[in-house]
């Protein structure tokens, strides 16, 4: 017999130790989110998560689930505010989608479409940040960063390799690549890493695959990410191997 | 019925890809013509827009001209629709906005191997580039906007009959789209 707590007025069952965030996906309740992911610690800094708790606005992934809670989520006032944050990562970086090659099996495009974003809302940054093609095989393509440091959970506590870091702070914040000279090429990264997989956006990409499979029939074109993030959660818990929130380019 | 809606439509820093992606609306187009008339636009060759109520505009703004004929638009139109990426976020041609303009035009017409004896045009009929390519909504107030590179018929016919209809135009999934 397990506690439970409201979401939206729906009762969701959730078992010790678990996160609002996990609980409610276990339970099939979507709630946006962009660097969360199931199988890593919760990072609770993209803010996409946020809900009402008792009135007060907190990051659901990192929120322990408890026994009466009262929990908003799919409401107009939370809504707005993620169309906003969803906006300004669009506003910050350079994220030109007909000429990317994540297109489709985005996240970030995939939360604007099911948020209904129409526009960036913000003045663009239009930053300039070199690629990293270094590697022979893996582009670095670092307009599309939205540090979510997915890449570097990851390298470090999956693949054990450090290879990526967040460096700064601010607006100056980004991604750098832990070699000597700081290019891809002089790491120890392998194709099979983790930390391959699991980019929620374009900037870790394998040469040489782009296209293979053709825009109009990638992940979030056929379902909303909505649904597609409830037929991820189950999965995660107990299987540890292979994720279906990772995208296997090869 | 009612008087027909006056539409204008232009391409300033795009592909007129979004206006063949318009005319992808197949025979709904005959469907539009009893709802509205066409001012300034490809469709019919009219050079100057007037008083309208929906004014569509693709492309960025990346020349001297595109701005004059942006701030005609927002002039004459009550209600301007940005349709495409390049509209909205600049697109393709902002890709060039954290280069320096000079550079881009020396690489372009004197160094790139092939063009000998190449000049930087300078005609003065050509409108003056910008040093950064902006999207719409920098130069003049946008009221709605259509994405997509270029958005579907299908979204185009949704957005523009809910807006005729009176209601808020929702794309939803599979006619949102970037790319």
């Amino acid at each position: 017999m397990s506690d439970t707590f409201q979401l939206d007025g729906a009762v969701v069952p959730f078992e010790p130790g678990q996160t609002v965030m996990q609980a409610a996906l276990a339970a099939g309740h979507y709630i946006p989110h962009l660097c969360y992911h199931p199988e890593f610690k919760p990072h609770g800094s993209c803010k996409l998560c946020t809900v009402k708790v008792n009135g007060r606005t907190i990051a659901s992934c990192t929120m322990p689930a408890e026994a009466g809670l009262n929990v908003e989520s799919n409401i107009e006032e939370l809504n707005a505010l993620r169309r906003a944050l969803v906006q300004m990562l669009f506003a910050e970086g350079n994220h030109f989608c007909p000429s990317c090659e994540k297109s489709g099996n985005c996240v970030l495009q995939a939360l604007g479409y099911d948020l209904e974003v129409h526009a960036t809302g913000f003045r663009h940054l239009y930053p300039d940040r070199p690629l990293d093609a270094s590697h022979p095989d893996i582009l670095l393509d670092f307009n599309r960063c939205v540090l979510c440091e997915l890449c570097v959970r990851a390298s470090s506590e999956v693949d054990g390799k450090n290879v990526f870091a967040l460096a700064g702070r601010g607006i100056t914040k980004h991604l750098i690549v832990n070699s000597e000279s700081g290019l891809l090429k002089d790491t120890n990264i392998a194709l099979t890493d983790k930390a391959m997989e699991v980019c929620p956006v374009g900037v870790i990409l394998k040469k040489r695959v782009g296209f293979s499979q053709p825009i109009g029939e990638r992940r979030y074109d056929q379902r909303p990410i909505s649904a597609q993030a409830l037929d991820d959660a189950p999965r995660l818990s107990g299987s540890g191997g292979s994720c279906p929130a990772c995208e296997d380019a090869s | 019925m009612s008087k027909k809606l006056r539409v204008a439509t232009t391409s300033l820093a795009g592909c007129f890809g979004c206006h063949m992606s318009f005319l992808d609306i197949d025979e709904r187009l005959l469907t539009l013509l009893d709802l509205v008339e066409f001012d300034r636009s490809p469709i019919n060759d009219i050079k100057h827009c007037g008083p309208c109520d929906i004014g569509i505009i693709e492309g960025g703004v990346c020349n001297a001209e595109n701005v004059h004929v942006l701030r005609e638009f927002r002039k004459n139109c009550k209600i301007i629709i940005a349709i495409g990426a390049c509209a909205i976020n600049g697109g393709l041609p902002a890709q060039r906005n954290h280069l320096d303009l000079a550079s881009c035009l020396t690489e372009v017409y004197l160094t790139e191997p092939g063009l000998a004896h190449g000049h930087i045009p300078n005609d003065p009929e050509l409108p003056l580039p910008l040093d950064k390519v902006h999207p719409l909504y920098e130069v003049v107030k946008i009221d709605y906007y259509i994405p997509g590179c270029p958005p579907s018929g299908d979204a185009i016919w949704k957005f523009l009959t809910d807006l005729i209809a009176g209601r808020t135009p929702e794309l939803g999934h599979g006619l949102i789209k970037y790319d």
